[in-house]
């Protein structure tokens, strides 16, 4: 079969998912996620990890599949392999860091549920070669990694005046430039308003910049 | 033992409310929070297969999970997608006009992560079967009155005037996070008793 346009480089699969086509901060996908692990760097790095290695395992594994996958089970399909890998993912974590397993409970089943994998399924592997698929999921997987730890380090600094476990503001007990952590951050609304207030400052600068483009032309 | 149902019924719906402490189910918080109408359908729909996912969650984990451990997800993600399937097809039936209403959050109430997160917590919670399901209608109860509140919240900023910089998701988010503010004043409704 002919393909009907020319496919765009694979450079460019890979880093629309960077940020031209962020799943959380253009495409807005996978929300609970984003929003429940952010209270800490180090919790958002290692969900980012794990739903990188969901994506790229089941990617692979739908794209190589996609010729005998009918048509009219495939949402449960793409499931039941994403549920698979998912499993993998949590007993791993389970036993290589059981300190960060505790932490994120129930949120590293709930993975199999983040409507990025199971879009990037649909979208992208069912109709894509096995190696574009596996380069787009890299790409997609480590622009959620980043725009999780953006999200994470923002709320630790914020909330608990440290960054990825260690103080920053802290020069001894009495130390005049010791900070007042905002406690709300690491808190369940501090994650909606600092995600909102981020989503915020990306439109303002788009509208900055469209407005000046229309002024230099 | 009614005392304690109660506690598990409010508890999930007011204090540890799914949508704005536990941030279960954002997809369709944010997608269908447009109309108040379309809200309320679509949080009975969740409701109920909550409640059917609940009551299967308990069967599964009494005789068949203990000798599979392993197989929990899978089979409970398969549980969740066969009664989303069994909705859709009596809600077409029903009532078309719904049907067209919720278009494609009908089907994605599959992976709506307040599902399996209500299966995945009844389990670490170790409800049995009647407290399981007392569970699932409070956290449906509480699904539908965040949908609620938030779709009464934006109909009526459609009609204020508003920056066009805070317009579209991120307005939603930090509405979220003020509505999300005032859910955390139910905290201590239970910290003397029970």
């Amino acid at each position: 079969m002919p393909p009907k346009k020319p496919l765009p480089p694979l450079s460019d699969e890979f880093i629309k998912g960077l940020w031209r086509e962020n799943p959380v901060f253009v495409q807005v996908l996978g929300m609970c996620p984003t929003l429940a692990v952010t209270n800490s760097g180090i919790n958002a790095l290692a969900m980012g990890v794990a739903t990188l290695f969901v994506l790229v395992g089941s990617s692979f594994l739908v794209s190589s599949l996609r010729a005998w996958i009918p048509k009219q089970v495939r949402i449960s399909t793409y499931i039941v392999i994403i549920a698979t890998f998912v499993t993998m993912a949590d007993y791993t974590l389970q036993a290589v860091v059981p300190a960060v397993h505790k932490e994120l409970g129930a949120f590293i089943a709930l993975i199999v549920v983040n409507c990025v994998i199971l879009g990037r399924q649909e979208a992208f592997a069912a109709k894509n070669t096995v190696v574009r698929s596996v380069v787009d999921a890299a790409g997609m997987g480590l622009g959620f990694t980043f725009a999780l730890l953006c999200l994470g380090s923002l709320r630790e600094l914020l909330g608990s005046g440290s960054l990825f476990g260690f103080s920053l503001f802290h020069f001894g007990p009495t130390s005049a430039y010791s900070f007042e952590p905002w406690v709300i951050m690491i808190l369940p609304p501090g994650g909606f308003i600092m995600l909102g207030l981020l989503l915020l400052s990306f439109n303002a600068v788009a509208q900055w910049r469209t407005r000046r483009a229309a002024e230099v032309s | 033992m009614t005392r304690e149902l109660l506690w598990i019924f409010i508890s999930s719906l007011l204090v540890n409310n799914f949508v704005l402490a536990n941030f279960l189910g954002l997809c369709p918080f944010f997608g269908v929070s447009g109309k108040i109408d379309t809200a309320v359908r679509l949080g009975v729909a969740t409701t109920f297969v909550m409640v059917v996912t609940s009551l299967c969650a308990s069967f599964l984990n009494a005789f068949i999970l203990p000798y599979a451990p392993y197989l929990r997800l899978i089979s409970f993600i398969l549980v969740i997608a066969s009664t989303v399937q069994f909705v859709e097809l009596a809600i077409k039936k029903l009532s078309p006009a719904l049907f067209r209403a919720l278009g494609i959050f009908l089907p994605l109430i599959t992976t709506n992560c307040a599902i399996l997160g209500l299966a995945l917590f009844q389990t670490n919670k170790e409800y049995g079967m009647v407290q399981g399901i007392v569970f699932a209608f409070g956290a449906g109860g509480g699904f539908t009155l965040a949908l609620l509140l938030m779709a009464g919240l934006r109909e009526e900023a459609q009609l204020s005037t508003i920056p066009d910089v805070v317009r579209g998701t991120a307005m939603s988010l930090l509405m979220a996070g003020m509505l999300s503010l005032g859910f955390m004043g139910f905290a201590g409704l239970f910290s003397g008793g029970a």
